[in-house]
């Protein structure tokens, strides 16, 4: 047992390699004067500049963002409730339909679920007059269904972890059930909810096969746009938008571990 | 141990308030996530029109006032007759099905060498997994554009390995959509293996030892079973999803790589043809209701343990 996996470390290198150089490529390429990838020509700004200036971009990025907020603040309050009743509510009628509409968003190819809601989105609005047209609105629905299911399994994993005998106490000493969910086990799984929230917010804004089905004239979201762009052939402008993303992440991620260190030790 | 436990640890849902909570998660998925297949049902026999929406209503009233039924069975029917929609549907089971298999041989090594690493180590090495997923998996996809055509960074590195003589062509084929589903996939694959490895108790790896076996029987016998269904689980993350891939085929693969979510989408954008669409779309399902349904076996009973 004391010789040293070889294979297993090269692998592990192999996999990580795998993983990081499409990023260190565009982080790269990002800085690079020219537009060809295969040519470096000099250390330049001039992507990112050319970023800010392009109004589109910016406007879809900007309604991005506030479909990612509505969409992920909506869907983790309902997969708050959906991870709290599949872990606390014991049996229930329609239980198995139940945990079978949380599990199976999370495999359900995009293309299924892009033209089923714009289907249903079109018949609403023939019977009922609602939703007129297709935009934010359709956006948000259709992201809130489908990060919710992420949420659920987030909040319910954390649930699974944690006893429930301060739930049990506070119950015995007379507090109604609304009370002890606020006051014990709201505090308890915080932390997944945080957690449910960065991740719906994150698929919200990286969706982009949904979104294209669902939306409409006028309203394109970040990805629809890039991937409109990227089809024509982009400009490394995207280069310099996903470098800033990294950057974002990392920071994110970073000022994270930092603060929870930092918790762990005071 | 000895008294029995009073308070049963989960009671009924009987509260009103309880329903209440309950039923606000539960409609929305009915209306937003279930009912919505229903229609695609409906729309898959409806008729084709040049109109806006492009189809027909099924239930309708002739001039006379009299309801009629108008059921089309051309999309249906489109889709059995017209081979491009068979091989298309055939195609991405084995796009998906090589891509599965190619993370799993990549995605268990590393899986197992998180496992077994210890400390900050683990948490570096299994945050670096999840990372990539944070940010633009559409960049990122793209990113390989670059690095995939002739005169992109593998072929000029290869060339000046002295590897080969003539770039290769990779962008456009189907081996592109192989790496591009495997990249975007990987950590999907990971994470589950790790969630079942990491549990493995290390002490039945070392009464194998001691009864003789050699790591390898060990690892046959003892770690591979034990990690199923972390294999199933990362298995369906990964095939589900991937046969129904829109995204990796389009920017990566070429006029050959025929998958059903690039036919799919052809039809329902270019085409204007949302019945056949719809049917398209009813198809893929029936034919993922399988493993759909191991995945979500796999999922009922880790939540058991």
């Amino acid at each position: 047992m004391t010789r040293r996996p070889v294979l297993l470390l090269s692998v592990m290198a192999f996999g990580y390699a795998f993983l990081y150089l499409p990023i260190a490529l565009m982080v790269v390429l990002s800085f690079n004067e020219s537009r060809l990838v295969s040519v470096w020509t000099g250390f330049s700004l001039r992507w990112y500049a050319e970023l800010f200036e392009n109004e589109a971009l910016v406007r879809a990025a900007w309604l991005s963002l506030r479909i990612a907020v509505v969409s992920a603040t909506a869907a983790t309050v309902l997969g708050t409730i959906a991870g709290f009743a599949l872990s606390r509510f014991g049996r229930f009628g329609g239980r198995w339909l139940f945990v079978g509409m949380i599990a199976a968003p999370l495999v359900m190819p995009e293309v299924i679920t892009g033209i089923s809601l714009l289907l249903l989105f079109v018949s609403m609005e023939q019977a009922l007059g609602w939703p007129a047209g297709r935009g934010f609105t359709t956006i948000a629905i259709a992201h809130t269904t489908f990060c919710t299911a992420y949420v659920a399994v987030v909040v319910q994993a954390r649930l699974a972890g944690f006893d429930r005998s301060l739930e049990e106490a506070a119950q015995d000493l007379g507090a109604p059930p609304a009370k002890v969910f606020l006051v014990i086990t709201l505090p308890l799984i915080a932390p997944a909810i945080v957690a449910g929230w960065l991740l719906a917010f994150t698929l919200s804004l990286d969706d982009v096969v949904v979104a294209s089905f669902v939306s409409g004239p006028g309203a394109t979201t970040l990805p629809v746009h890039v991937f409109a762009g990227v089809r024509r052939g982009l400009s490394p402008q995207v280069n310099a938008l996903a470098t800033l993303v990294v950057a974002t992440v990392t920071l994110g991620i970073l000022a994270a571990a930092l603060v929870s260190r930092n918790a762990r030790r005071g | 141990m000895s008294a029995p436990a009073p308070a049963p640890s989960a009671p009924r849902a009987s509260s009103a308030g309880r329903r209440l909570a309950l039923a606000i998660p539960y409609v929305w998925l009915l209306l937003f996530f279930l009912l919505p297949f229903l229609i695609v049902l409906k729309i898959s026999l409806s008729e084709g029109t040049l109109g806006a929406p492009p189809y027909l209503p099924l239930l309708g009233r002739d001039a006379d006032g009299a309801w009629r039924l108008t059921l089309s069975f051309a999309g249906w029917s489109h889709l059995l007759d017209d081979d491009l929609y068979r091989d298309a549907l055939i195609g991405s089971l084995r796009i998906a099905a090589v891509s599965t298999v190619l993370c799993l041989l990549l995605g268990y090594p590393m899986a197992y060498g998180i496992a077994r690493a210890r400390g900050t180590r683990r948490t570096i090495l299994l945050m670096l997994v999840v990372l990539p997923f944070w940010t633009s998996f559409l960049i990122r996809v793209y990113a390989w554009t670059g690095i995939l055509r002739t005169n992109g960074v593998l072929n000029a590195l290869l060339l000046w390995l002295g590897l080969i003589d003539r770039p290769l062509a990779i962008l456009n084929t189907d081996v592109a959509v192989y790496i591009g589903i495997v990249y975007s996939y990987l950590p999907f694959m990971i994470l589950p293996l790790y969630a079942a490895l990491e549990r493995l108790d290390d002490t039945l790896l070392e009464a194998a030892a001691d009864l003789g076996c050699r790591p390898w029987q060990a690892f046959l016998r003892v770690t591979l079973p034990l990690s199923l269904p972390g294999v199933i689980a990362g298995s369906m993350l990964v095939f589900i999803p991937a046969v129904g891939e829109f995204v990796i085929p389009e920017l990566l693969g070429g006029p050959d790589t025929l998958m059903i979510g690039k036919v799919l989408w052809t039809e329902f954008a270019a085409n204007n043809d949302w019945p056949l669409a719809a049917a398209l779309a009813a198809a893929l399902l029936v034919v993922l209701v399988l493993p759909i349904l191991l995945f979500q076996h796999v999922r009922r009973r880790e939540e058991g343990a």
